[in-house]
């Protein structure tokens, strides 16, 4: 069971919030504080891909992040429900086009910043899982 | 915390100051401005990123659209930046070597200085 789930409507500003959550629960965890600023950012890179895939595809669907403390690793997982891997945060032209310049540029940073990754199907759409060390009896348990 | 943008001229030069998180939600005001500044005839921007909480890469595609935008009048889009963190994400995405990046505002103006 994970230590915490989300679920969020798929904005763009519920992505900060996420990632706020992300790295309180890895600092309770007992992630290395060295390392909490990777945490925040992969989550965001991964809530951010799956907030722009509902936009386009399920914008009713909740985006669900999972949390967990799982021996001696923090583990997060965030899921969307958006059918098609051929989503990446995005930024619109004026006339609405996407900017092509910048194509998986957020799955590159997530392969960057977590050491174990895995980009799974989901029940519906795409899993991202993530992973950094933790202390084995977390912050938390203090 | 949310985003805070400023700009000002000196010489030849627009310096924009940019100030919280830019992130998915954020990066459309700075993308807004940076095509405003280039509409406008500023084709020498330099970004200063000191107060910048939180980079991703939204972030990072709005820098590079500002470069293709200003590099497509013969202009430059150079960066000030010295916090880690968010340097971290420009050398993952390599994109150290498409931006000029410095230390302060002042040595990013001797620079221009020296290759106008």
């Amino acid at each position: 069971m994970a230590t915490v789930e989300l679920t969020f409507t798929a904005l763009p500003a519920h992505v900060r919030t996420a990632r706020l959550v992300a790295t309180a629960i890895a600092r309770r965890t007992g992630v290395a504080e060295a390392i909490l600023d990777e945490v925040r950012l992969a989550v965001g890179e991964a809530c951010s891909r799956a907030v722009e895939a509902h936009r386009l595809h399920c914008p009713g669907e909740p985006v669900r992040i999972e949390l967990r403390d799982d021996a001696g690793r923090f583990e997060v997982t965030v899921t969307d429900a958006a059918p098609g891997d051929d989503v990446m945060p995005q930024v619109l032209e004026a006339n609405g086009s996407l900017m092509p310049e910048i194509d998986n540029l957020g799955i590159a940073v997530i392969a960057g910043l977590a050491d174990d990754v895995e980009v799974l199907p989901g029940p519906k759409g795409m899993r991202i899982r993530m992973s950094w060390p933790a202390s084995a009896n977390g912050v938390a348990a203090f | 915390m949310d985003l805070k943008l400023d700009h000002h001229s000196e010489d030849n030069l627009t310096i924009v100051d940019v100030e919280g998180e830019i992130d998915v939600y954020t990066a459309p005001r700075l993308r807004e401005l940076l095509i405003d500044l280039v509409n406008k005839g500023n084709f020498h921007l330099l970004v200063n990123m000191e107060k910048v909480d939180f980079l991703d890469s939204t972030g990072l595609g709005v820098l590079v659209g500002g470069l293709k935008r200003v590099r497509a009048h013969d202009g430059s889009l150079e960066l000030v930046c010295t916090q880690e963190r968010i340097l971290k994400i420009f050398r993952i995405t390599g994109l150290t070597k498409v931006f000029g990046i410095y230390a302060s505002v002042e040595e990013a103006k001797e620079a221009h200085g020296r290759d106008k």
